[in-house]
């Protein structure tokens, strides 16, 4: 099978990944039958995971392993989530494929549950620290975007700095059916809780002024 | 199949470490980058904060008029300087945006949004520009619900339908560019002439799905939920008539990114900055380059000139008229 990452992009990726600080394990759920990116989404794992001996994959299927989608609130394939070096889910995850511009969130993504430091100021911190209400974040993205990966970075820095939040990259290009459905004609589109919604790579505190309204 | 544009990180650990830069860029497009390479090579103690790497070069899917380049994708454009740039471990704080320039004479304080304040002596302001809105009925209510400012980034969301190009620049031209392997028929209209390029005017002629109404202004944007239509008048006829679509891309040209420093510095009607034959802006060493000052053609090359023009004056600044330490 062809490779995914040619040799400039996986050096590329391998130096970002020297960031890591711990071990992560990533779960990608696909599923048998027609599943759109289903394929490439497992083979960039497997290309991704002998870049850092801190990494680890699972194969899960989403309706042979329901439980385990259930419990991490898994519906649509392919989703990858991240869990830290104890296991814990912490709500960052990528519905579709994080190819293209994307590769920047997702890179982010397993640094940050690797443990790697994220530079937000210790005032803002404490706002997302005091998040108590159960808040959902979808960031609709296309892989052609240059602005997305900013806005999916930004959403998962709020779900792993407060247990409350979720906050779920999606490709909207394989999931049409939910961007329509969401009337998403441009993106980043972030939804917060079905009932919210931010436009454009926007600072952390929009978000927060967002999620205060809930 | 898939394409990995890997964003090229450099260290920013410095940002952390430094007490008194000696020039800070805000930006980290063409102007901003260049400026990088122009005061690295001079020797200052430079650093770079972006939001985002490339500017508007991320917005432009090819660039065909960057002399050595006969055509090349903007997001390569722009890996390609700050590969150049990294050679030469230019500092960059990316990911976050500038909150605040406080002149503390004779120099300057950052803040970021981030957390970090920074001191430098200069400042080369670099932050480009953002799309035009064409300030209409309609547009504030269907952003994002049909309404697109960027072709690369929504062109999926127009698969098989209708879409409105607005503006007759070289970026309208290049998103309808953007738009023929997705929309199922395209309308350009423009209030006025055609500005865009000779060389890209001649790719139209051959795109039969293609519209165009020229002398048309655009009065209101129509719809529901979404956009269905727009109400133009025809300037030729004045007559006023209804257009339908399913979205509408407006590409009208920019509005500077100038206001951190508008009550620091003198700007024009347009909120652009105005600067010396040295990129110095009204005040005593804070500099502009690219598309947030005043010169009136907003070209990559152009902007990527004034980038070094700036840094060549930085140094010079620094030299001979700064008066800290």
């Amino acid at each position: 099978m062809a490779k995914l990452l040619n040799e400039d992009a996986t050096k590329q990726i391998k130096e970002v990944l020297q960031g890591m600080v711990n071990k992560v394990t990533m779960i990608v759920f696909t599923k048998k039958g027609k599943c759109n990116t289903c394929k490439e989404t497992k083979q960039l794992l497997q290309e991704v995971k002998p870049l850092n001996d801190k990494i680890n994959v699972l194969e899960k299927d989403l309706e042979d392993d329901l439980d385990e989608a259930k419990k991490y609130n898994v519906t649509l394939a392919p989703t990858i989530i991240i869990l830290d070096k104890d296991d814990k889910y912490q709500g960052l995850k990528f519905t579709g494929i994080p190819a293209g511009h994307e590769i920047n969130s997702f890179l982010s993504a397993i640094l940050t549950m690797s443990g790697k430091n994220i530079e937000i100021d210790d005032k803002t911190i404490e706002k997302i620290k005091n998040i108590d209400k159960a808040v959902d974040i979808k960031v609709f993205i296309t892989l052609s975007c240059p602005h997305c990966p900013g806005a999916v970075a930004t959403s998962h820095a709020l779900a792993y700095l407060n247990d409350n939040v979720e906050a779920t990259m999606i490709e909207a290009q394989t999931f049409m059916d939910l961007a329509r459905e969401y009337k998403v004609s441009g993106v980043p589109k972030i939804v917060i809780n079905d009932k919210y919604e931010i436009v454009g790579n926007q600072p952390i505190d929009a978000y927060l002024k967002e999620i205060e309204k809930l | 199949m898939f394409n990995f544009n890997v964003e090229k990180k450099s260290n920013s650990d410095i940002f952390d470490q430094v007490k008194k830069w000696d020039l800070l860029i805000i930006g980290g497009g063409p102007a901003g980058l260049n400026a990088g390479l122009y005061a690295k090579r001079k020797g200052l103690v430079v650093g770079i904060i972006a939001k985002e790497i490339g500017g508007q070069l991320h917005n432009t899917t090819t660039v065909d008029n960057y002399l050595g380049f006969n055509m090349i994708e903007g997001k390569d454009l722009s890996n390609t300087f700050l590969d150049h740039i990294n050679q030469l471990d230019v500092p960059i704080l990316s990911g976050t945006n500038v909150k605040a320039i406080t002149n503390i004479k004779p120099d300057f304080q950052i803040e970021t949004e981030n957390g970090k304040k920074l001191i430098s002596k200069t400042v080369l302001m670099a932050t480009g520009g953002m799309p035009r809105k064409l300030g209409i009925p309609g547009e504030d209510k269907f952003a994002n619900k049909g309404i697109t400012y960027c072709a690369t980034c929504d062109a999926p969301f127009f698969k098989d339908k209708e879409v409105i190009v607005a503006g007759g620049g070289n970026s309208a031209v290049e998103g309808v560019l953007d738009l023929v392997p997705w929309a199922k028929k395209i309308t350009l209209v423009h209030r006025s002439q055609f500005r865009a390029d000779e060389i890209l005017l001649k790719k139209l002629e051959t795109i039969d799905k293609l519209t165009i109404h020229l002398q048309t202004q655009i009065l209101a944007i129509l719809g529901d939920e979404l956009v269905t239509g727009i109400q133009v008048l025809n300037k030729k006829t004045n007559k006023k008539h209804i257009i339908n679509t399913d979205g509408l891309l407006i590409e009208i040209g920019t509005v500077p990114n100038s206001y951190l420093i508008k009550d620091l510095v003198k700007t024009n009607q347009k909120d652009e900055v105005i600067v010396d034959n040295n990129q110095m802006t009204s005040l005593l060493g804070m500099f502009a380059s690219g598309d947030i000052t005043e010169q009136p053609f907003k070209q990559i090359i152009i902007a990527t000139a004034e980038g070094a023009k700036a840094a060549l004056a930085v140094n010079q600044y620094l030299n001979q008229n700064y008066k800290g330490e």
